[in-house]
C-alpha cells in the first residue's frame, strides 16, 4: 500500500473531540472510534473490543490506551492490541492532522467496499 | 581572481551564524547583506530579559559595526529587498540598488501571525517579535508605573513566546492576563502535568490566566486606542494593550514573487538549496522535510550546514529534534523530544511535591526519546544529549531521572509527602489530630502504631488515617519501623484509598492533575482505576466548587443510560419510592411504541426498565419522558439508586407507618447525590418487611412506636443481612439518622467499595458511636450532605435535553457508502 494510494477523508474539527474523550464515526457498516489523549495524539480503531465487541469509544482514554466499558479490557489505541494478559487486536486506521482538521486514511477500505 | 559575490537577504540570527562559519574557514566571498531592521545584530533569544528589564539592547548585540567592518562585509541596514531575478542573478533593494551575486541566501525570517480579529488595528495591539515591539511595551510599561493604577495588559496566547511576554510584563509592574486557546499552557511541549504546574506558578506571581479563551473581538475605547478584549464566551477583559503571540509565520513572499519554490516555507533540500541552483535559504523562513523550525538550535545547524556548503565542504542537514526552554526568571522548564504515550514506549515519572518539581522521561527500546523538566531542569541538556545521541540507556536505567550527578546514587522516600505536610495538618479527622501531635508522640518513645494510638487517639476511630499515622512513623523512625502493606488505589500509586483521601483534605487539594503531581502519583495522566475514585473524592470533599471531570467517569454515569452488551442502552426514569400512575405509564407506553424499544422491564427496584435503546435516541426519549414529569432514575449511577417501599398505612392492615410517604421523603432528599458505589435503600411499613428493606444499604423496618433503621445490607455478590443502627421515634429524626449515616459512608468509603464492605472495614461499634450517640456529630455530617445537595439535584436528562454534552450523543461523521467512493485525494 503506497502512500499514494491512501484517501484522506475529512471527518471534522481537531476540537470536535474532547481532550481524553473519543468521538465514533460510521463508514459504511464499519465504526470507528476516533480517541484523543491527554498530549493531544488523535488515534482511529475499529469501534469493537476484540473481547465480545463493545464499543471502545464509549471507554476511558488513559495514556495511549482505552480501556473497554463492558469488561475493562485496556486496548492500544496505537497497534489495536489488548494489553495485559488479554489477547486481541482491532484495526487501527492511519490519522493525519492538517489545520486543525482529522483526515482518515481509508484506502483499505475503499478497497474492501468497492 | 576576483572574489566570488555572495548576497544575503536578512540579517537575524542565522545568518549571523552563517558569517561566523564562513570566517573561521577563511573563505572569501565578496559578501553583501540587506537587513530591512535598522540594526546591526542581535540576539533574538534574550528579547525576553529586556522587556523584563534585566538587560538592555546594547547587551544582546552580537556582531556590532566594527564587526561588518573589520571583516570587511557589506552591510546595509533598514534596506529591504524589493526583488530577485533569478535569470540575472541580481536583487533590487526598495531604494533601486541593484547588486549580482553568484550565489544568493534568503534568509527573510518569519512575521509574527495577526488574528484578523475586529478591532486587531487598533492602537495598543502588538506582537511580540523584535525591539521594536520590545521598545513599544517598555514605553507602555513605564507610562504603567507613572500611573496611579497598573496598566492592564492582555497577552493572548499561551505558548513560549506569550508567556515571555505575560512575565516580562508583569516584571515591569503591569496587571497582565493570558488567553489561551486550548485548556493547557504550551501544550505542544508540556505535558498537561507540567502545564499545570507552570500555570499555577504564574498564577503565583499574579498573571491571570485563562484558559479555552477563545477572543471574539478587541474593543474600541472610542477613541482608536484598545480598551479591552471580548471573549466568545461572553467574559469581557479590560486592556491598555493588547500584545498577539501565537505563532510565526515564515516570511515567504519575496521568494515566492521571484518565482521560489514555497510552500509553508521556502522549500530547501539537505544541502539548503531551493529549487534554483545557487539560491539558498535558511532560517525560519525556510520549510526542510515539510518541517518549518522556530527555535534557534535548528537555525544554527541549518547555518553551519549551508556555510560548509558554501565552502565547497558537502554537508547535510537532516532535521533538527528540538529542546525548549523558557526563559522566565524563577521557573525553571525544559521540555525535548516526543513525549506522547505509546504501547512500545516506558515512562519514568518523578514528581517532588514539597519542591515543585516533575520530571518525565519517555524511553523507547531502551533509549531516551523524550523529556519534560519542571522546576529543576538543570539536567535538561544532558537528557538532550543522550536523546540526540541516541544512547543506550539500559545501564543506567534505574538512577537515569535523578540525572547526570547521582548516577548509581539516591533511593526515593516514600514517605516525603508525609514530611511535606505541616505541623498543623489534620491527620485524623475523628479525633482532630494534627500531625504535630503524632510527631511528638513518637519522639516521646511511641513508637508503634497501638502506642501512638493509645497517647494520641489518632486513627483509633474509624481507622481510615491509619496508612498515613503508619507513614509518619516511619518518616521518623525509618527502618526501625515496620509498617503493615497498603494496598495501593491501583499501579499509579503507592499510597491507598485512605491515604489518598486524606491527602486531599490535609493539602487541600483541588483537582485531578493537582493530587496526581502532589501525590507524586507514577504515570503521566492515571488510568481508568484511579481517574474515576479520585474524580469522586473531589466531588465529594469539594461538593461546590469543583468542576467534575466528565473523562474521568465511566460511559453510563457520561451518558447518564446504562451500555448494555450489544452498545445499546437502557433507561429506567425515576419513580418516586416505586409509586407510579396512569398518566406516567402512558408516556412511558407512548415512548416505548415511539422509538420501537424492544424491551420493558419491571425491575427489582420497583422501577421500568426500558431496554435496547440505541445512543441517538436517548436525548428524544428523554424529551419525551420529560415532557410527562420523569426526571433521571439515576440506575446507572454509583448513587442513589431506588428506594423501595410498600403501601403501608395508606392500604395494608398491618402497616404501622406510612412507608410509601417516608420512602418518598427520603428520595426526594437524597436524590442526585453521589457515593462510593451505588446505594440501595427501602421502606417496610411493618416487620413483615414485603419491601425487602434487611439487605439494603440502608433500610427502615416501620414499628408501631417509630423506624428502625437499619444498614449495611446486602443481597448480590455477598448476601448479607442489615445491622441495625438504631431507633427514631419520628420521621424527621429517622431521616437525619439515615442521611448522615450516607455522608459518613461518602466521606469515609473507598471508591466501588459497598457501603456493608465500607462499615466492616471501619466497624459497626464506631459508626453506631458516631451517628447515634454523638448527635452534634449526626448532625454535622446531615448538614454537610444538604449543603452538598445543593448542587446535586440537577436532573441530567432535562440538561441533556437542553444541549449539554451534545457531541456525547452523534457520531461525529456518518459517511454513506456512495460517499466512499468519491473520496478526494488528498495527498
Amino acid at each position: 500500500m503506497t502512500e499514494q494510494r491512501i484517501k484522506w477523508l475529512e471527518l471534522g474539527a481537531f476540537d470536535d473531540i474532547p481532550k481524553l474523550g473519543s468521538r465514533r464515526i460510521e463508514l459504511d457498516k464499519m465504526k470507528i472510534g476516533l480517541f484523543r489523549t491527554a498530549s493531544d495524539k488523535i488515534f482511529a480503531i475499529e469501534d469493537k473490543c476484540p473481547h465480545l465487541g463493545g464499543p471502545l469509544s464509549e471507554g476511558i482514554v488513559h495514556d495511549n490506551c482505552v480501556t473497554c466499558p463492558l469488561h475493562n479490557w485496556v486496548i492500544s489505541l496505537e497497534s489495536g492490541e489488548a494489553q495485559g494478559a488479554d489477547k486481541g487486536c482491532v484495526r487501527s486506521f492511519p490519522i493525519k492532522i492538517a489545520n486543525h482538521r482529522i483526515f482518515l486514511g481509508v484506502s483499505k477500505l475503499h478497497e474492501e467496499s468497492a | 581572481m576576483k572574489k566570488e559575490s555572495l548576497v544575503i537577504v536578512g540579517n537575524g540570527m542565522a545568518p549571523g551564524r552563517m558569517l561566523e562559519h564562513l570566517l573561521d574557514n577563511n573563505l572569501s566571498y565578496d559578501i553583501t547583506i540587506f537587513n530591512a531592521e535598522p540594526r546591526v545584530n542581535y540576539n533574538r533569544l534574550m528579547l525576553s530579559p529586556v522587556l523584563s528589564g534585566e538587560k538592555t539592547y546594547e547587551d544582546i548585540i552580537t556582531h556590532d559595526d566594527d564587526w561588518y567592518k573589520k571583516n570587511d562585509i557589506n552591510l546595509h541596514k533598514a534596506e529591504p529587498i524589493a526583488s530577485i531575478s533569478t535569470e540575472n542573478k541580481t536583487v533590487t533593494s526598495k531604494n533601486g540598488k541593484v547588486v549580482s551575486y553568484d550565489k544568493l541566501v534568503i534568509a527573510t525570517g518569519s512575521s509574527p501571525i495577526i488574528i484578523p480579529l475586529p478591532g486587531h488595528q487598533l492602537d495598543g495591539v502588538m506582537t511580540y517579535r523584535d525591539l521594536d515591539d520590545v521598545d513599544r511595551m517598555l514605553t507602555v510599561a513605564a507610562a504603567s508605573r507613572a500611573s496611579k493604577e497598573p496598566l492592564k495588559a492582555v497577552v493572548i496566547g499561551g505558548g513560549l513566546l506569550g508567556l515571555e511576554a505575560a512575565a516580562g510584563l508583569a516584571e515591569q509592574g503591569m496587571q497582565v492576563t493570558v488567553l489561551h486557546l486550548m485548556d493547557t499552557l504550551m501544550e505542544k511541549q508540556l505535558d498537561p502535568s507540567a502545564s499545570w504546574l507552570l500555570s499555577e506558578a504564574f498564577k503565583h506571581r499574579d498573571v491571570a490566566v485563562l484558559t479555552n479563551a477563545d477572543t471574539e473581538k478587541i474593543v474600541d475605547r472610542g477613541d482608536g486606542a484598545v480598551s479591552g478584549v471580548i471573549l466568545k464566551d461572553g467574559r469581557k477583559i479590560p486592556a491598555d494593550i493588547v500584545v498577539m503571540a501565537v505563532g510565526i509565520r515564515p516570511s515567504t513572499t519575496l521568494a515566492k514573487d521571484s518565482g521560489i519554490e514555497v510552500e509553508r516555507g521556502i522549500v530547501v533540500d539537505d544541502q539548503m538549496q531551493t529549487n534554483i541552483l545557487d539560491v539558498y535559504a535558511l532560517g525560519e523562513c525556510v520549510q526542510h522535510r515539510d518541517t518549518c523550525y522556530g527555535l534557534v538550535a535548528p537555525l544554527f545547524e541549518m547555518a553551519k550546514t549551508l556555510a560548509d556548503n558554501l565552502c565547497g565542504t558537502e554537508s547535510s542537514y537532516t532535521g533538527s529534534v528540538t529542546a525548549t526552554r523558557l526563559k522566565v526568571n524563577g521557573i525553571d522548564l525544559y521540555s525535548a523530544g516526543d513525549f506522547n504515550d505509546g504501547a512500545d514506549r516506558q515512562e519514568i515519572v518523578l514528581r517532588d511535591a514539597s519542591a515543585g518539581v516533575y520530571k518525565r522521561l519517555v524511553l523507547k527500546d531502551n533509549k531516551l526519546i523524550g523529556a519534560v523538566l519542571y522546576g529543576e531542569a538543570s539536567d535538561g541538556p544532558w537528557f538532550f544529549d543522550l536523546l540526540k545521541k541516541d544512547a543506550d540507556i539500559s545501564e543506567f536505567r534505574e538512577t537515569l531521572i535523578f540525572g547526570q550527578a547521582y548516577q548509581g546514587g539516591a533511593q526515593l522516600n516514600p514517605s516525603e509527602a508525609v514530611a511535606a505536610l505541616t505541623d498543623d495538618s489534620e491527620i485524623c479527622g475523628c479525633n482532630g489530630i494534627c500531625k504535630g501531635t503524632i510527631v511528638s508522640a513518637i519522639e516521646s518513645g511511641h513508637t508503634t502504631l497501638d502506642a501512638v494510638r493509645a497517647q494520641t487517639k489518632a486513627s483509633s476511630s474509624c481507622g481510615t488515617c491509619t496508612g498515613l499515622v503508619e507513614q509518619i512513623l516511619t518518616w521518623k523512625l525509618g527502618d526501625e519501623y515496620e509498617a503493615a502493606a497498603i494496598t495501593p488505589v491501583c499501579g499509579c500509586t503507592h499510597y491507598g484509598h485512605d491515604e489518598v483521601r486524606h491527602l486531599i483534605r490535609a493539602k487541600s487539594l483541588r483537582t485531578i492533575p493537582q493530587v496526581m503531581q502532589e501525590l507524586e502519583w507514577k504515570t503521566s495522566c492515571g488510568c481508568a482505576k484511579c481517574r474515576p475514585a479520585l474524580n469522586y473524592y473531589l466531588v465529594c470533599e469539594y461538593p461546590a466548587d469543583y468542576k467534575d471531570d466528565y473523562q474521568s467517569r465511566f460511559i453510563n454515569e457520561r451518558v447518564h443510560a446504562n451500555i448494555q452488551k450489544d452498545g445499546t442502552y437502557s433507561i429506567v426514569p425515576r419513580m418516586w419510592g416505586g409509586q407510579t400512575s396512569s398518566k406516567q405509564l402512558r408516556a412511558i407506553a407512548d415512548v416505548v411504541d415511539k422509538f420501537r424499544i424492544p424491551t420493558v422491564k419491571v425491575t427489582g427496584g420497583q422501577r421500568i426498565d426500558m431496554l435496547g435503546i440505541q445512543k441517538e435516541d436517548l436525548v428524544p426519549i428523554w424529551r419525551d419522558l420529560g415532557e410527562a414529569g420523569f426526571v433521571s432514575g439515576h440506575a446507572y449511577a454509583k448513587g442513589l439508586r431506588t428506594v423501595k417501599t410498600c403501601v403501608g398505612t395508606d392500604w395494608c392492615r398491618f402497616g404501622t407507618q406510612d412507608s410509601t410517604g417516608l420512602g418518598v421523603r427520603i428520595e426526594k432528599f437524597m436524590w442526585g447525590s453521589w457515593t462510593p458505589a451505588k446505594v440501595k435503600m427501602a421502606v417496610s411499613g411493618c416487620p413483615r418487611n414485603c419491601s425487602e428493606a434487611t439487605c439494603k444499604d440502608v433500610g427502615v423496618i416501620c414499628v408501631d412506636s417509630g423506624f428502625e433503621v437499619h444498614y449495611a445490607g446486602a443481597a448480590g455478590l455477598d448476601i448479607k443481612g442489615t445491622q441495625v443502627l438504631g431507633h427514631a421515634n419520628t420521621e424527621d429524626e429517622a431521616l437525619e439518622i439515615i442521611v448522615a449515616v450516607v455522608q459518613m459512608y461518602r466521606e469515609q468509603g473507598h471508591y466501588l467499595e459497598r457501603m456493608y464492605k465500607w462499615s466492616s472495614r471501619v466497624g459497626h461499634e464506631e459508626i453506631k458511636q458516631q451517628i447515634m450517640e454523638n448527635k452534634d456529630k449526626r448532625k454535622r455530617y446531615f448538614d454537610r450532605f444538604v449543603a452538598s445537595q445543593k448542587i446535586a439535584q440537577v436532573d441530567p436528562w432535562t440538561e441533556r435535553v437542553a444541549g449539554k454534552d451534545r457531541h456525547e450523543f452523534m457520531p461525529l461523521t456518518v459517511v454513506s457508502p456512495a460517499k466512499v467512493t468519491h473520496l478526494e485525494v488528498v495527498r
